[in-house]
């Protein structure tokens, strides 16, 4: 047996997921959740940990063990671990931890994340302004690098770093099918269904990008290289699930949605330009090809439909579906910013550069 | 009442015609060209890469076609 394979059979038996914690905060949640909640008081201690984190943290969306915490926060949610892990969902002490972070990181990314003039509230008013807002010049080009100059290296960190989302891809926004109702809602599973293979299982998009995976030689169980990527593509990931998660933040995560179909096919195809170049065959690139074409349709879907929709539908969302686009690519472009700068430089993108053993 | 089957096609404006319903596509030779896809774009620019399907390149060629009121 490869020490690959030992990283999930290390893990602590009951919480069955590898994570190694990144401060007190995180620390004390992962030693919470190997414990059923009736075996233990700790709990009450987190909202302490919590206060002293945020106090101490210098940019939230750069912090470690916040963002670190969040993921696992979340991860109850999602449903990634197992054991007594599964008891705590919804135990008040994690609830009221998670929702004070919350606030902090809500708060500065409403400080950080410049949103455009708010346009018309019309579908079509709508959809303009966030076809300005995707199509705005931004830097240097993540893509553009890994269609001409990435190394295979680099593609297998570039897929790591995007593994901890795409392996679970469009759940954080299937979070918001129950929150909406009437048109946006028909427009965002009519997304989604097409996200999941339209009930196909090896059409799955996750499923496909772990095709992806494996043809580079890469561990597709979710959460593997959890320990290798930085917080801030943590951050990526967290964001959207405070969004999903929260009814209050559904206009967030709708002008999320948009964004991100709206600045994916033509990057993807790029991605695929640059696994092609470096002789990977339809088995490895079939994930990029399929975004090209599929978010084609449901760029439009989620600008016109489904953000332009849920507009008409209620106005007052408008300002938080901006809010949202512009979170979107500011975020993303924070961790694409990470791995560009990385790779220019020639060091790794993760916290520990790749060993025979990883 | 709408007819469960009715293919619809809409242009969106500055983008591709997207077509919903029971619709086939055929290549000039017969041969079946629908993909598995339920909603599909297609290209109305003529810069697509993967005609007749769109592929968002549109966008870079600032293609304008709308029906704005």
């Amino acid at each position: 047996m490869s020490i690959a394979t030992d990283r999930f059979s290390q893990a602590a038996p009951s919480l069955g997921f590898p994570i190694a914690p990144r401060g007190p905060l995180s620390s004390q949640l992962v030693e919470l959740l190997a414990k059923h909640p009736h075996d233990t008081d700790e709990g009450a201690s987190l909202q302490g940990l919590v206060t002293t984190a945020l106090a101490r943290a210098d940019i939230i969306s750069r912090n470690d063990d916040i963002q670190l915490s969040l993921f696992i926060f979340y991860g109850l949610h999602y449903g990634i671990f197992e054991g007594n892990a599964e008891q705590w969902e919804w135990m008040p002490h994690l609830i009221t931890a998670r929702t004070a972070l919350e606030q902090a990181f809500e708060s500065e990314l409403r400080d950080r994340v410049e949103v455009p003039d708010l346009p018309d509230v019309t579908r079509s008013a709508v959809a303009k302004a966030l076809n300005v807002l995707t199509s705005a010049e931004g830097g240097p080009s993540l893509s553009r690098f890994i269609a001409k100059k990435a190394t295979v290296d680099q593609l297998k960190e570039f897929l790591v770093q995007r593994s901890i989302y795409t392996l679970r891809e469009a759940d954080p926004h299937s979070w918001a099918v129950p929150r909406l109702t009437g048109r946006p809602k028909a427009a965002l599973v009519e997304i989604q269904a097409d996200e999941y293979g339209g009930g196909h299982f090896d059409r799955m998009h996750a499923e496909i990008f772990a095709r992806t995976m494996r043809g580079l030689g890469l561990n597709s169980r979710y959460g593997y290289y959890l320990d290798d990527v930085p917080a801030i593509t943590l951050t990526s990931l967290n964001t959207m699930s405070m969004f999903g998660l929260n009814q209050r933040l559904r206009g967030a995560i709708v002008g999320h949605l948009a964004a991100f179909e709206m600045t994916s096919s033509i990057p993807n195809r790029m991605y695929g330009n640059g696994f092609r170049r470096l002789g990977f065959d339809e088995t490895v690139t079939e994930y990029f090809d399929e975004h090209v074409e599929a978010d084609a349709v449901h760029e439009q879907i989620a600008a016109f439909d489904l953000a332009g929709g849920l507009a008409e539908q209620n106005p007052r969302l408008l300002g938080d579906i901006l809010f949202g686009a512009s979170a979107c690519l500011v975020v993303d472009g924070w961790a694409a910013d990470h791995m560009l700068h990385s790779w220019t430089a020639g060091t790794t993108s993760l916290r520990a550069p790749f060993t025979s053993a990883t | 009442m709408q007819d469960r089957n009715l293919v619809t096609i809409t242009p969106y404006n500055d983008g591709p015609l997207i077509v919903r319903g029971d619709f086939e596509i055929l290549r000039q030779d017969g041969t079946d060209a629908t993909g598995g896809r339920k909603t599909v774009a297609l290209c109305r620019c003529g810069v697509s890469s993967i005609k007749p399907f769109c592929d968002g390149t549109h966008k870079l060629v600032n293609f304008s076609a709308s029906d704005d009121e």
